[in-house]
């Protein structure tokens, strides 16, 4: 069952069009990544979801209720962590979680969420004096203690240090855990990759492709990289006329290939026929960076 | 309007020694240092008959709502829309509508308590007689508040950052505090000055405030010029107010 469906949705500032047909539905259960380079229309989307924004175009639902006319009924089930927001410089965390839960009628007990959330021995801290990461794991416990059905994290994990960046990753696991439907705006490849079960790459306000992690990979035109230092020359024509291949790099004696498990087979006769060693021969598959960088590609093209 | 929304803002005010200062202790301060010289309490004929402490009360009283109305509501209001605590309400099912009125409730009530302090204080330590038609006294010093707090919320409405608010709120609150006859008390100031002064809000307060204090029901002029205000005001408000 799907918990937020998103159709043909669009938004324009000014002339200027920022989410251009937009479709995509998260289903129960799931985390659900929005991926794509900043300035892509990813936050406008989920604001749009969250009942922020009003969109031009398109069909938006949470449960089956509209973010905009039954904004309270949504903002009951959905719980949301905003990029850039504060709370009162002298607000303590205390204050916030249990001034948040008088928000909800049916509201999670704060202390276990703050046990969880490792906020406990900042409980009397006011927000003014928290660090960057105990803001956010703040805002995580905002967004959850409405114990809402889904929630929408977008750039979670910006300006946090690797540490509490894989913490933080670790607490998302654990939201899914308990039930949750999880929303996840993110411009690193290495937390969408790790955490989501589907992604959508969204490129200049569209869908560049809507896949698991692995099936983007897969799809996209060097899934497999190849790399080594002949023993001799290899000629340019040779590598080119490779089947399937993505992509050449030449760099320090070193050859880069990228392309498909056909592409290794063949690399590996065509080294056999010339009799030339290949040196620190590796083959990888690729990160979904490289899908990433292949789909945002295609899409400018 | 939410309770816990209330009491957070409330607590919040208490946090802020400044704020709790100018709008609380400040005025009843001044009035004490004014009353405390000697010919401020020598009756005086351009104050028809009253001592200069006298016309003090309802002026320190007017003191009180300029703080929290002009320098203090558009500082707190700007703040949390800067820091971006309205849009992060709007994800609640509470809307930050609630926040907006909440602030106006703690400014409000502190600028009356602040009266309180300041006519307590008048009477105990100078003899000033408290105000003979006290319903009078209340409605004016209530519409009073009204139009201070709306007057605030259209400067923080027209103000896009904190800075800007404070630029605006100083440049509305001198004018304003002349008006409520901080350096010259109204009833004292020449005719024509008078009459201009009387069509602002706190001109028009300080009339209706003085002449309830002597015994007279408020001219209905003078409450008519605030209650018109406030209605401008609030309108521009929230014609203009952003969320984010």
């Amino acid at each position: 069952m799907s918990v937020i469906e998103v159709s043909e949705l669009r938004k324009s500032y000014g002339g200027r069009t920022v989410v251009d047909g937009v479709s995509f539905t998260v289903d129960e259960g799931e985390i659900f990544g929005i991926l794509g380079p900043n300035g892509a229309g990813k936050t406008t989307t989920v604001e749009c979801v969250e009942g922020l924004r009003v969109p031009d175009a398109g069909r938006v639902r949470v449960t089956g209720l509209d973010p905009i006319a039954d904004h309270e009924q949504v903002a009951r089930v959905l719980g949301a962590q905003l990029q850039q927001s504060e709370l009162q410089p002298k607000l303590t965390v205390r204050e916030a979680l249990e001034l948040y839960a008088c928000f909800y009628p049916n509201p999670a007990d704060w202390r276990p969420l703050a046990e969880r959330l490792g906020l406990t021995a900042k409980l009397g801290t006011r927000f003014g004096k928290l660090s960057g990461g105990q803001r956010q794991r703040l805002f995580i416990a905002l967004a959850l203690i409405g114990n809402p059905r889904a929630v929408v994290l977008d750039e979670l994990t910006t300006g946090l240090d690797p540490r509490a960046r894989r913490d933080t990753w670790e607490l998302i696991e654990d939201v899914r855990e308990s039930g949750v439907t999880v929303l996840l705006v993110t411009h690193f490849m290495e937390e969408a990759q790790r955490l989501c079960d589907r992604i959508a790459v969204i490129d200049k306000g569209r869908v560049a492709a809507l896949d698991t992690p692995a099936g983007l990979i897969r799809r996209s035109a060097g899934a497999t990289v190849i790399s080594f230092t002949p023993s001799a020359p290899l000629d340019d024509h040779d590598l080119t006329s490779l089947p399937a291949i993505a992509s050449i790099e030449r760099k320090d004696g070193r050859i880069t290939l990228s392309g498909t498990d056909e592409t290794v087979n063949a690399v590996i006769t065509l080294l056999a026929r010339h009799r030339v060693t290949a040196h620190q021969l590796r083959v990888t598959d690729a990160t979904l960076d490289d899908a990433f960088l292949d789909l945002t590609k295609e899409a400018a093209a | 309007m939410n309770t816990a929304v209330l009491r957070t803002e409330f607590r919040l005010f208490r946090r802020e020694p400044g704020a709790v200062f100018w709008i609380f202790l400040f005025p009843t301060l001044l009035l004490v240092i004014l009353g405390s010289i000697p010919s401020f309490r020598e009756a005086d004929e351009s104050l028809g008959g009253l001592r200069p402490v006298d016309a003090y009360v309802p002026i320190a009283v007017l003191i009180a709502l300029i703080m929290s109305g002009v320098q203090s509501l558009p500082q707190v209001l700007t703040g949390h829309r800067e820091r971006g605590i309205l849009r992060r309400m709007r994800l609640t099912p509470v809307r930050p509508s609630a926040l907006l009125s909440a602030q106006m409730a703690v400014q409000g009530t502190v600028a009356l308590a602040s009266a309180l302090l300041a006519l307590a204080v008048g009477r105990l330590a100078f003899d000033v007689t408290l105000p003979e038609q006290p319903a009078g006294y209340l409605l004016a010093l209530l519409l009073a508040t009204a139009s201070a707090l709306a007057l605030g919320s259209v400067v923080s409405a027209l103000s896009r950052t904190t800075k800007i608010a404070g630029a605006i709120g100083s440049a509305v609150f001198f004018p304003m505090m002349f008006c409520a006859g901080v350096w010259l008390p109204v009833q004292a100031m020449p005719h024509t000055l008078a009459r201009v002064v009387q069509l602002t809000p706190f001109g028009a307060a300080a009339r209706a405030l003085g002449e309830a204090a002597a015994g007279h029901w408020p001219g209905w002029g003078h409450l008519g010029v605030l209650a018109v205000w406030t209605l401008l005001l609030t309108g521009a408000a929230s014609r203009w107010f952003r969320w984010e």
